[in-house]
């Protein structure tokens, strides 16, 4: 009882890391290389990013499974400006999928508040409704052509270092990215009012609305904080790729949700932190990693990250039942023997 | 000192909320009728009414969640209000503590307790120094002391009702309305709050107390108002009230209950326990259960009684001790076999909980019997079906326009028969009735007492748990006293006046 639940959540999972990186090292000793570990960083700093949004609604009570569909149709509009125009400014490129991402969030709040149906329900339906549109008018066409400076950005690291067969490699700019929105989020979850409340409405919602908070605004920050978050995500996908292809990231919603849920966010909300969500999102990386060390098949990754998912579900779920349980025996206790 | 006691005093005399003329109507129905109402700082005062009569619906209108027809006043702190909304009666310093306390169980106790500065208060930023030194001063204030830093979903229902009230304080509460604040809690929980209550009372604090337990009301409020179908009965001082006035008053009926004394001593045992344990719920209980007899057990939540019960319908088995039903021996092992006993058990809450209410009594009725009911080519003959509970209908007196009727359509009382029919029908010779009457208006525990005895009368016997000591004293014919799991009295419900069994129970 002395250590807090979420405390407890990132120290089990700041341990499993630890064992499975120790494990997949003496499988293969390429993993524990300071380029293995920026490269993992590098790669995963779209998952990362978007679990951060996925955190923060989820701690509100809701879901979001449309972002991938936000982030593709995000990238591509601007992907389609850049390469018409050719303008040769990346500050503009990363201006332009921000606002689309936010008024797609928007779109799924309003509908989520509005209509009061089920977030999961409202979200595959924007998913499929954004991602179709999309695909009706760009019938799929890819986008490669881009910019000189759009290209060079994807190589700008922190600092450079000399890898043994004088390869260079170093912090991605990416990672970077990450890392800042990360601190955003933890500074917007402790120290802003918003943040609090969002925790409140996940924790309760009656008692919210009881208290007076507006649960629209809060409902639709939510919303439209993925929808920014996934419109960078974007960004820094194509950034990745060097190509925007339309069914790039959409089916990626489930490795995101995982990394949120067993970070110790909670399908029932009200709970979850940015440095859980950080390891999960590091624990998803290292095992999709590994089993590509291990040449594994891809068809493995599914199975794997399936059984992952119904695992921390199901951990969380049994911590729940503890708890309970523990409450109940306090209160019978008081009275009896 | 006499200085500071005098002016405490004079404060707690000023009028704080006064609503007159107060009417409102939903629809065709009339839910207030020119009701007027009035609280004092410093008062404890307790709002009492059956289901219906309209007590949320002048305690939705003191907070500005419903406004009342027109010709109606509100003053509050003396200043007339006209159009109250809610937001208005929080800054007025009128707040609610929910029955569900409306807390936020994820946030720690500072912050649930201080949350009024994410309305007002903080501009840009969250001041965490400034929520501890908020929560912490009003603790002391209240004299209350809970870890700060905890969440609040792993305190004690009663530790989280502090928070709750602590709150209100905090966001400048004048008067704290609490709704069926101890239908949770147990005896010393209670007796907690009320020490708290009277805390809050000589700080000046006006308590609305609404409650459906008479008992709770008489010891804790100085003045009592009672509603009647929406019209106010009148305002009581409490030292001129005791429970039966107060009944009264409310119904408008006296309390026609009364229980024949008769002898079951020669009537053959159905059920006998011996030493029944089970660790860390109940050790050591023995009782013996004649036919026709009412058994109450009366002990608070949390004596194990509940455990017991269920152990007795093999939901629970026991480790130790012997369980015999008309001689044949029982070891709790499963329900199934408890019911090819002939034992039932009715849990608490079930008895709303039990019923459709959308559906026909009709419906209702077959469910725990449809088997009986099949024709030869497993199908339902729905003219047997009607047929058969029409006949229930009739034997248990149950009041409805119709089978056919919604069970919703029938009073509260005649709803309460449809569940106890129900598993009537299955043919228990011993039924178990957990808290029957838990959260339910005087009129209808008393139909319910009536289909107890009427029951018993045919054969039945039955097992009462409870936590009301008028209760016990009125149905039973023995009474069995549980505490810390284990009987600590056994006597006859004839042999002890009601003070005495109040006294031993709660002492």
């Amino acid at each position: 009882m002395k250590f807090q639940m979420r405390r407890q959540t990132e120290l089990y999972l700041l341990a499993i890391v630890v064992v499975l990186s120790i494990f997949l090292t003496v499988m293969n000793p390429k993993f524990l290389t300071l380029e293995n570990l920026f490269d993992l960083l590098r790669n995963n700093s779209f998952l990362g990013i978007v679990a951060l949004g996925e955190l923060i609604v989820l701690i509100s009570g809701g879901i979001d499974v449309s972002f991938t569909a936000t982030a593709t149709v995000a990238q591509y509009i601007m992907g389609v400006i850049i390469s018409r125009t050719m303008v040769n400014s990346v500050l503009l490129a990363f201006l332009i999928p921000i606002p689309i991402g936010i008024a797609l969030g928007a779109i799924n709040g309003c509908l989520v508040y509005y209509t009061r149906v089920n977030p999961v329900i409202i979200t595959i339906s924007t998913l499929n409704f954004y991602y179709g549109v999309l695909m009706f008018i760009s019938k799929g066409t890819w986008i490669y052509k881009f910019p000189p400076t759009f290209r060079e950005f994807a190589k700008l690291k922190l600092f450079t270092l000399m890898s043994s067969k004088g390869v260079p490699f170093g912090v991605s700019i990416f990672t970077l990215f990450w890392v800042i929105l990360g601190i955003i989020t933890f500074f917007l979850l402790k120290y802003l009012p918003i943040g609090r409340k969002i925790y409140a409405v996940g924790g309760n919602l009656e008692a919210a609305r009881r208290a007076g908070f507006n649960i629209f605004r809060i409902q639709l920050f939510v919303y439209c904080y993925i929808g920014l978050l996934a419109g960078v995500a974007g960004f820094v996908h194509a950034e990745l790729n060097q190509m925007i292809q339309p069914n790039a990231i959409v089916g990626m919603e489930l490795d995101v949700i995982a990394a949120a849920i067993l970070g110790g966010a909670s399908v029932f909300g009200g709970v979850g932190t940015v440095g859980g969500t950080f390891l999960g999102v590091l624990l998803i990386a290292i095992v999709k990693n590994g089993l590509i060390l291990m040449k594994a098949s891809a068809y493995w990754h599914e199975v794997i990250m399936g059984s992952i998912i119904v695992l921390a579900a199901s951990i969380s779920a049994y911590q729940r039942k503890l708890q309970i349980r523990r409450e109940k025996g306090r209160f019978v206790e008081e009275q009896l023997f | 000192m006499t200085n500071v006691e005098e002016k405490q005093f004079t404060l707690s005399g000023e009028p704080f909320l006064q609503l007159r003329h107060v009417s409102k109507r939903f629809g065709g129905v009339q839910a207030l009728e020119n009701v007027d109402f009035e609280i004092l700082l410093g008062e404890v005062h307790a709002l009492v009414g059956e289901n219906g009569s309209g007590k949320s619906t002048l305690v939705k209108i003191a907070t500005g969640v419903l406004q009342p027809e027109t010709g109606a006043e509100i003053i509050i702190g003396g200043k007339k209000v006209t159009f109250l909304t809610p937001f208005e009666a929080h800054h007025l310093g009128i707040h609610v503590v929910h029955q569900d306390l409306s807390l936020f169980p994820n946030l720690s106790v500072a912050e649930n307790i201080a949350s009024h500065f994410y309305l007002e208060g903080f501009r840009s930023f969250v001041d965490w120094r400034k929520i501890w030194e908020r929560s912490t001063e009003v603790m002391e204030k209240l004299g209350v002391s809970l870890p700060l830093d905890v969440e609040v979903r792993k305190l004690p229902i009663a530790d989280q009702q502090l928070v709750a009230i602590c709150r209100a304080i905090a966001g400048y509460a004048r008067l704290i309305i609490l709704d069926e604040p101890t239908s949770s809690l147990t005896w010393k929980e209670v007796n907690r709050l009320f020490t708290f209550i009277r805390g809050l009372k000589e700080q000046g604090i006006a308590i609305l107390f609404i409650s459906h337990r008479l008992d709770e009301v008489l010891e804790i409020s100085d003045r009592v108002t009672v509603l009647r179908d929406g019209k106010k009965v009148g305002t009581f001082p409490t030292r001129e009230l005791d429970q039966s006035k107060l009944s009264f008053l409310m119904t408008g009926k006296k309390l026609a209950f009364t229980r024949d004394t008769r002898m079951h001593k020669v009537a053959p045992e159905v059920l006998r326990v011996e030493n029944l344990s089970r660790t860390n719920q109940y050790r050591d209980i023995s009782f013996s259960l004649r036919k026709g007899e009412i058994l109450g057990i009366i002990g608070p939540r949390g004596s194990g009684r509940t455990e017991m019960a269920l152990s007795l319908f093999g939901l629970n088995p026991p480790d130790g001790g012997k369980i015999y039903v008309e001689g044949k021996e029982f070891r709790g092992e499963s329900v199934q076999r408890a019911i090819s006993l002939g034992i039932g058990y009715v849990p608490e809450n079930r008895l709303l909980q039990g019923l459709v209410l959308d559906q026909s009594v009709e419906n209702n009725l077959v469910i725990t019997v449809l088997k009986k009911l099949l024709e030869k080519g497993r199908l339902l003959d729905p003219r047997r079906k009607q047929e058969f509970a029409r006949q229930t209908v009739k034997d248990f007196g149950i009041k409805a326009s119709d089978v056919e009727a919604p069970v919703r359509s029938l009073s509260g009382g005649n709803q309460q028969k449809v569940v106890l029919a129900k598993w009537i029908l299955t043919e228990p010779r011993i039924l178990i009735l957990d808290t029957p009457t838990h959260g339910v208006d005087i009129g209808a525990k008393e139909s319910i007492y009536q289909s107890m005895v009427e029951l018993t009368e045919k054969g039945l016997s039955i097992i009462l748990i409870s936590d009301e000591e008028q209760e016990v004293m009125m149905v039973s014919d023995r009474i069995l006293v549980m505490k810390g799991g284990k009987i600590v009295e056994e006597f006859d419900a004839r042999s002890m006046a009601e003070e005495d069994l109040r006294r031993k129970v709660r002492e």
